[in-house]
């Protein structure tokens, strides 16, 4: 199980935030990964380039870090596949119809005082805790 | 051009930070969400430092006329807390507990050599289509 670690988080979050700042200065774009997969789905001319680049750059920095640092953590297997597949496909429905995720609702609406994002904030955590509570606590399907 | 390394940068920013505040540990994020079990707020803190450098300083980028980039901000457009907002939010955390992983930390964890993310990002575009699809029709 894992442990409060809250100079690692901070600073993860601090980086996450600045990321976004610079996102929306230089380019004038939300950092909202969602909405940034979403839109790099669906070919648009000039709108592709930077979205394909900012998943590529997030998916070698993370990797970067995760293997040039001692790794913090061994990669999760044996999950349950239906599990998994069921929870991916909720995330993208989910992440589509309610216009974003934790970080365009969590990190730049709140960022932004938007209303929308405070309330679909609350509500994906309240529900992602009603969740593992159930499938944990209650049916102990998840392990 | 110069877009694209902007956004670049921006990505690996945001990857390091995910990377470094474990967030591509699912383990860890349903650590987070397990309240009645061993619970671990360290995710309050990535939420709110990001949220809080945001609230900082997208106001003071917000004052200008135009990105430095671009011609214009694109920001979005809706306002209203409706059905569809809420039924989505819902789903996703739904999907999110189940699981653990919401998308920038599911994408980062494709490059950790377990077959599991890529298993979720599969289901994860298909979830996003269909409901683009859904969505569509209901026009």
């Amino acid at each position: 199980m894992s442990q409060f670690t809250p100079y690692t988080a901070l600073g993860g979050g601090l980086l996450i935030g600045l990321a976004a700042v610079l996102l929306l200065y230089l380019n004038g774009r939300i950092a909202g990964i969602s909405g940034i997969l979403n839109g790099a789905l669906v070919r648009h001319a000039g709108d592709t380039a930077w979205r394909v680049a900012f998943i590529a750059g997030m998916l070698a920095g993370g990797a970067a870090f995760w293997w040039l640092t001692p790794h913090a953590f061994a990669p999760r297997q044996g999950f349950p596949v239906g599990l998994l597949l069921a929870a991916g496909f909720l995330v993208g429905f989910g992440t589509r119809l309610g216009s974003g995720c934790t970080s365009g609702h969590g990190v730049c609406g709140l960022g932004r005082r938007s209303l929308r994002s405070l309330v679909a904030t609350m509500t994906f955590v309240g529900c992602g805790m009603l969740t593992v509570y159930i499938t944990r606590h209650l049916l102990g399907v998840q392990p | 051009m110069r877009r694209v390394l902007a956004a670049v940068l921006c990505g690996v920013l945001f990857g390091v930070g995910l990377a470094l505040a474990q967030m591509i540990d699912p383990n860890k994020v349903l650590a987070f969400l397990d309240l009645a079990g061993t619970w671990d707020p360290s995710l309050i803190l990535v939420m709110g430092g990001g949220a809080g450098v945001t609230a900082l300083l997208f106001p003071w980028v917000l004052r200008r006329s135009r990105p430095r980039l671009d011609s214009q901000f694109h920001l979005p457009a809706k306002r209203r807390v409706d059905g569809q907002l809420l039924s989505g939010a819902a789903l996703f955390g739904i999907g999110w507990g189940l699981a653990g992983y919401c998308p920038g930390p599911a994408l980062v964890a494709l490059t950790l050599g377990t077959a599991e993310p890529w298993l979720f990002v599969a289901a994860m575009i298909a979830g996003s289509l269909a409901c683009k699809v859904w969505l569509d029709g209901g026009r």
